[in-house]
């Protein structure tokens, strides 16, 4: 019999926001990516609701398991190995993904992993391109996490290089819409707006790009103000907004900074390799602009496709199978959602004699 | 019949295994913060002391609240994912009525209130320990006071308002062996029991926003 090593057959859950994701991948292969988002229901709220969101997550879970089990033709005695989104996220919704997987693994008499939901992010490029080089730079970008990670070897080194230290660059697309009057989620349409907009037409702010500022933070709450003080200014004079340019200007400032500073990042550490990924991997002009720098710098860019940058479950089964393939320890049936599980920890391995209260202390009060 | 049975609506993470006619072997933690931690172990040592293994189950049922959703979702989302792995049906029983099973009382009317937090409970009528007479509810102690005055009261939340609920007695918490023993007792009378379907009683938290907030400098 073929060890399960060579390929490993990987369920993989994601609950750490609104989408309820569940993947099935063989190694590297891609067999199914079933979602179901409840979007729709946060966007009166202008951003997403944790209750809505863990609402949601709990109808949808049978479902969706059921579905990704259809789409890859697999059945679930076959499987080599559950995988789970630990953490980071919200609290709530996290623990929905985390009970089920558990249910299903302990119930299918499976390994279980409890995985990091970045390190996911940057594993579901396998799914695209193969094997992950390593070293590998990635840039991480979504409504809640903006980051540079150098990863060199996805299942235990995940090292950061740096973040956002205020809003992640999906929110000030959010924010941006919502002064536009554009509607949530703010990026796919400032997108649009912005592909017949002039990008050089407005100099908004570029964050952190002083000679003293951190090399690789973000910072995207004055870019963010600048915007909207200068739309402002525009309605208090009785003018029109020009919604195209100042959603292709303000686009240009979040996109310039993040590959200005990603390739800086894969230069400086000698990296050839960059990996973007999250919800704004799917901005257009993010992609053309991250190609164009990378070419220019001589790194290879990997961009995995649009469905596959936003939170799905094909991610953490990617991890995850990269668990089993490296004979990584699995968790225990104690394993735990920790929302702010720290990026370092690609997964938690289960100790054996308990939980590991390590980060008992920063963790937000999963029940209040 | 070999009923698993999962409460995880109340501080109290509480699982059992019944055949039937007893309650074979039960594990009762309170701690109303590690839900999501403690369950499946539970799960797994009560099966262990039962020597079957989660296949032999043929049914599964699951309190559904009301109780902090959190927890709460704990339990269903297990209880689910059982049914959907070995196929055999979920059922859910109201935790309140496992309550009021538990506390045995044969000639009412008495009242079952467990902690809703923010100085709530969620509370219902019972006529005696099979026979719930109102809709379970939440709501503050001091505004219910006239509805449940003179009555005996059990759960957590009598016990912690007793200026509304003088008197509160045993049991304190929802205990699987009740809920499973309930469920065995109505199935076997060929009641169908309803499907696991959370009782919140709360709409989410949430806010429309109101209009865009100006950050330009007066
Ligand atoms: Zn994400």
């Amino acid at each position: 019999m073929a060890d399960p090593r060579d390929e490993p057959l990987v369920l993989g859950i994601e609950t750490s926001c609104d989408e309820t994701g569940v993947g099935i991948v063989r190694g590297t292969t891609l067999l199914a990516d079933a979602i179901a988002s409840s979007v729709d229901e946060h966007a009166r709220f202008g951003g997403v609701v944790p209750e809505v969101a863990s609402r949601a997550h709990l109808e949808a879970m049978v479902p969706t398991i059921d579905r990704a089990l259809k789409e890859a033709g697999v059945s679930a005695r076959d499987l080599d190995g559950i995988a789970v989104t630990a953490g980071p996220g919200l609290a709530g919704a996290l623990l929905v993904g985390v009970s089920a997987a558990k249910a299903y693994a302990y119930a299918l008499g499976k390994p279980l992993y409890g995985v990091n939901h970045l390190a996911s992010h940057i594993c579901v490029d396998q799914l695209e391109h193969g094997a992950l080089p390593e070293p590998t730079m990635a840039l991480l970008v979504s409504g809640g996490h903006s980051s540079l990670l150098l990863s060199s070897d996805i299942t235990s080194d995940v090292r950061p290089m740096g973040a956002t230290i205020d809003d992640a660059a999906g929110e000030a697309f959010d924010k941006i819409a919502r002064v536009l009057n554009l509607g949530f989620p703010g990026g796919p349409v400032i997108d649009r707006y912005a592909r017949e907009g002039d990008p050089n037409a407005i100099a908004f702010p570029r964050g952190l790009t002083g000679p003293r500022d951190p090399a690789y933070d973000f910072s995207f709450s004055g870019l963010k103000t600048a915007v909207a003080r200068w739309i402002e200014a525009r309605r208090a004079a009785g003018e029109d907004v020009p919604v195209r340019d100042v959603s292709a200007s303000f686009q240009e400032a979040v996109v310039d900074v993040l590959t200005r500073k990603a390739v800086r990042a894969c230069k400086d550490e000698g990296v050839d390799h960059l990996m973007i990924g999250g919800g704004v991997a799917a901005n257009s002009r993010l992609r053309a602009l991250a190609r164009e720098r990378c070419e220019a710098a001589g790194i290879r860019l990997r961009v995995p496709r649009p469905k596959l940058c936003t939170d799905n479950g094909a991610m953490v089964a990617a991890l995850g199978a990269e668990m089993v393939a490296r004979n990584r320890p699995a968790s225990s049936w104690d394993l735990s959602a920790d929302s702010s599980l720290p990026v370092t920890e690609t997964h938690v391995p289960g100790t054996g004699h308990g939980h590991d209260h390590a980060h008992e202390a920063g963790k937000e009060n999963l029940y209040s | 019949m070999l009923l698993l049975a999962l409460d995880t609506a109340t501080p109290a993470v509480t699982v059992a295994l019944h055949d039937g006619t007893d309650a074979i072997a039960s594990s009762s933690q309170v701690d109303a913060r590690r839900h999501g931690e403690l369950l499946l172990p539970a799960v797994d040592r009560v099966l262990t002391e039962a020597g079957v293994t989660l296949d032999a189950v043929t049914g599964v049922v699951v309190g559904v609240g009301p109780g902090p959703y959190t927890g709460l979702r704990v339990g269903l989302m297990t209880a689910d994912t059982f049914g959907l792995v070995l196929g055999v049906p979920v059922h859910g029983l109201c935790t309140l009525d496992a309550l009021a099973y538990a506390a045995d009382i044969e000639k009412g009317p008495f009242v079952v209130a467990t902690d809703a937090r923010r100085k709530e409970v969620y509370w219902a009528r019972y006529a005696d320990s099979r026979t719930r007479l109102s809709e379970p509810a939440v709501d503050r102690p001091a505004d219910i006071a006239a509805e449940v005055a003179g009555l005996p009261a059990v759960g957590a939340g009598a016990l912690l308002y007793p200026e509304t609920f003088p008197r509160a007695h045993e049991p304190e918490h929802v205990s699987a062996a009740a809920l499973a023993a309930l469920a065995a007792e109505r199935l076997a009378a060929g009641e169908e029991l309803p499907a696991p379907r959370p009782l919140y009683l709360r709409r989410p938290d949430a806010q429309v926003p109101k209009n865009y907030k100006v950050v330009t400098p007066k």
